[in-house]
């Protein structure tokens, strides 16, 4: 029970970073901690106590733990890798144009 | 007949894969993806008439294991249909726009190839029956939309791209979030085995907490208030067929589709929760119109418009009354079709004036009589002057506020149309009629086919209200206040 | 003798070990219905022998022995072969994704249907993909020091 709150504590302090933090890489870093800690407590949800891997044939214990949240977790890694490269990708682009990884400084559309 | 529902994601997902390989020639771009959106279309209408049966597809044939499903379930029934023919048909006039329209930007292949990938998303979320599923396409209709928003590759359309990009996925992180604890709750990811299990078991304060995930979640997604401050930055930055995709149908899929589907038929509602989205709505219908009323760039303006209208389809749906929810979605039929016009509407002006600044048109009814005349008509529609379609879901809106008991909800409604009449009559004067500012006697009206797609949806707004005719009503509209009156009869309709 | 890339030995001990990286790495989509692993895990060790490549001979995508259109286009095939065998389970079966090829007995390496061809076809597309995205990055960083 404690492992989740961990990772929900995970997922609190990337988001703060995201609020927080000015700079755009850092910025990039928070999102994909965030992401990262769904992931984890979703995994953490299909663990069952005494389970073993889920592959046949059965060594060890008598339970498997459920195998479904490990291969959704995998295909949203997967996911999240395409949007980090697209966004830092982006990043870049930005950086290129603006000269500055500044939000603060990045503000040409307003209003 | 039940392999017609994989086409819609199959069709769009191929064509996308094949053509980086075939597509060095623009022509075959544009040739491929039209007939592949117009194949889409045919579809669409020909599914009209299963619309009163739900039909299942399971996929892969993984049969049900001792009445729990197993496998990935695709569902067909009235709402799907109704999303379905909206998308597509909004599609379909975008890539005729485009092929004169995206002449001007440098790599029209990998446009197309974006623009399917959105729409293979989006049909994906309208069909699916699995809350996984519907994770992933989420992801890829947003994914492929955050590129596309950053087309131009100016640094405002970059900015503006990062910011919907973050904002986005700060949405889909809260979705999943939801759906994590949905499934530690329930142990399983189908929908309707989900409110099979829900409706056993009792609703937990896990479950209002998940409630409460996928409000901010999926209201990221539609840009409702508190929640919209992408949305008047990345709609203007974008291409103009993909501002109006993204305005016209991408928020309303990816938010307030799947807002309904997982409220009405899987989680139940609460009179709390739904007088949540009643607060949010009434707040996102009025400030958003008043903001749209100080701004100085068109397409702006009309996205702080779409804020406002996302809000009234909201509160239709919202109130919980059959009468609301006709109302709701019929609304949101209407706003894809006028919206999507005048965002290409502005797109025209862009093309043959280059400015999107209010301050520098004026004057161009006469260089412009085609695009002077289908704005003229979608802002009459916008602002709910009979008999356009815009009126008549206006009026379901407002006598639903009225007959389910709170009258105020209505004055709020009745404000911002108002607000709204005077915004566009603002903007149909300073951009077509009144004295030209500028130097304007080289404009000249916009090639054929952008010029066929908008007089289409043109068309289609004076047409639509017919549709609410007491003998064509049950064909369209009835089946799909159906499927949300009884909304936690979907498990027994899909499970059987 | 080349000024840019790494010391020599780094550059020698690359050459010598791109090979089992990515027979390594063939080895984990091959094997993907039997240990953990398959389509992307696969893609991205091969990816990662390609890159190993890269970096130590100095990115520069005209001397490269691998360019940018291969990346794109076994990204492509890639996607598209496993878009075409979920169409076989459509046309011969009559359901997306059915598994249609003949399942063997468990265990073997030939077992488990369209399984092993949708892991090849991934792991094509997963490595093709992020070399596409590190050349895309690299050649962008050349640019800029121009």
């Amino acid at each position: 029970m404690i492992y989740y709150f961990i990772a929900i504590l995970i997922f609190v302090i990337g988001l703060y970073g995201l609020l927080v933090k000015r700079n755009l890489f850092k910025i990039i870093i928070a999102l994909i901690i965030m992401e990262y800690a769904n992931f984890l407590l979703f995994a953490l949800i299909g663990f069952r106590k005494e389970g073993t891997a889920p592959i046949q044939p059965i060594v060890g214990g008598k339970v498997f733990v459920d195998p479904l949240p490990q291969a959704l977790v995998l295909t949203a890694i997967v996911i999240g890798l395409g949007t980090t490269a697209l966004i830092v990708a982006l990043a870049v682009r930005i950086y290129e144009k603006y000269g500055t990884l500044d939000i603060r400084k990045i503000k040409k559309l307003k209003g | 007949m039940d392999w017609i529902i994989p086409i819609f994601v199959v069709i769009p997902l191929g064509l996308a894969f094949i053509l980086p390989i075939i597509g060095k020639n623009r022509r075959v771009g544009d040739v491929l993806t039209n007939l592949a959106t117009l194949a889409l279309l045919c579809f669409a209408i020909y599914s009209i008439k299963f619309a009163k049966s739900t039909i299942v597809y399971k996929l892969g044939n993984w049969q049900p294991v001792k009445g729990i499903p197993i496998g990935i379930y695709m569902v067909l029934d009235g709402l799907s249909i109704f999303m379905l023919v909206t998308v597509n048909l909004v599609a379909f006039m975008c890539t005729l726009y485009s092929i004169n329209y995206m002449e001007k930007f440098t790599d029209k292949t990998r446009y197309y190839t974006l623009f399917l990938l959105m729409l293979a998303g989006m049909n994906g979320v309208i069909l699916t029956g699995d809350f996984f599923n519907l994770f992933v396409f989420l992801e890829i209709a947003a994914i492929a939309s955050y590129a596309l928003v950053a087309f131009g590759t100016e640094a405002e359309e970059l900015e503006a791209a990062f910011k919907y990009q973050v904002m986005g996925s700060i949405g889909s992180a809260f979705i999943l979030l939801g759906i994590t604890l949905l499934y530690s709750y329930t142990g399983t990811l189908n929908m309707a085995d989900v409110s099979r299990v829900l409706i056993t078991k009792g609703v937990s304060k896990l479950v209002i907490f998940v409630s409460v995930l996928f409000i901010v979640g999926f209201g990221l997604k539609s840009a409702i208030m508190p929640f919209h401050m992408w949305l008047p930055d990345a709609h203007p930055s974008a291409p103009a067929p993909i501002s109006a995709m993204l305005s016209g149908v991408l928020i309303k899929t990816l938010g307030i589709y799947a807002l309904v589907r997982v409220f009405f038929n899987v989680i139940g509602t609460n009179p709390v929760i739904l007088n949540t989205i009643i607060v949010l709505s009434i707040i996102s219908m009025v400030l958003g119109i008043l903001l749209a009323m100080v701004q100085r760039d068109l397409k702006r303006l009309l996205a702080y418009s779409s804020i406002s209208h996302v809000g009234l389809i909201l509160l239709g749906v919202g109130l919980g009354t059959p009468l609301g929810m006709l109302g709701g979605l019929f609304h949101l039929l209407n706003h894809a079709v006028f919206k999507s016009l005048l965002f290409l509407n502005s797109g025209a002006i862009v093309y043959s004036a280059g400015t999107r600044d209010l301050d520098n048109m004026g004057g161009l009814r006469n260089n412009m009589p085609v695009t002077a005349d289908t704005s003229l008509v979608a802002s009459m529609a916008i602002s709910g002057i009979p008999p356009f379609n815009g009126f008549w879901s206006k009026l379901l809106i407002i006598f639903a506020c009225v007959e389910a008991g709170r009258p105020w909800l209505a004055v709020f409604a009745i404000v911002a149309s108002i607000v709204t009449i005077g915004v566009f009559m603002k903007l149909q004067k300073q951009a077509f009629f009144g004295e030209s500012k500028v130097d304007i006697s080289k404009i000249k009206e916009v090639p054929g086919f952008m010029v066929f797609a908008m007089i289409v949806l043109a068309i289609l707004c004076v047409v639509l209200g017919l549709i609410l005719l007491p003998k064509l009503r049950p064909i369209f509209l009835n089946p799909v206040v159906d499927i949300l009156k009884n909304g936690l009869e979907y498990s027994v309709r899909v499970l059987r | 003798m080349n000024e840019r890339g790494m010391s020599l030995i780094v550059k020698t001990i690359a050459r010598v070990l791109v090979g089992m990286i990515v027979l390594y790495g063939i080895y984990i989509v091959a094997h993907g219905h039997l240990t953990p692993g398959g389509g992307f895990a696969g893609g991205v060790i091969i990816a990662g022998g390609f890159i190993l490549l890269y970096l130590a001979y100095g990115a520069s995508e005209k001397e490269s022995e691998f360019k940018k259109w291969q990346a794109s286009l076994s990204e492509s095939l890639g996607i598209f072969g496993f878009w075409l065998v979920a169409m076989l389970g459509l046309f011969i079966g009559g359901y997306f994704f059915l598994n249609v090829f003949a399942k063997g007995q468990s265990y073997r390496l030939f077992s488990g249907g369209i399984i092993p061809v949708c892991n090849a076809a991934i792991g094509a597309e997963v490595a093709g993909a992020l070399v596409g995205i590190f050349i895309a990055f690299a050649a962008l960083k050349l640019l800029g020091e121009k």
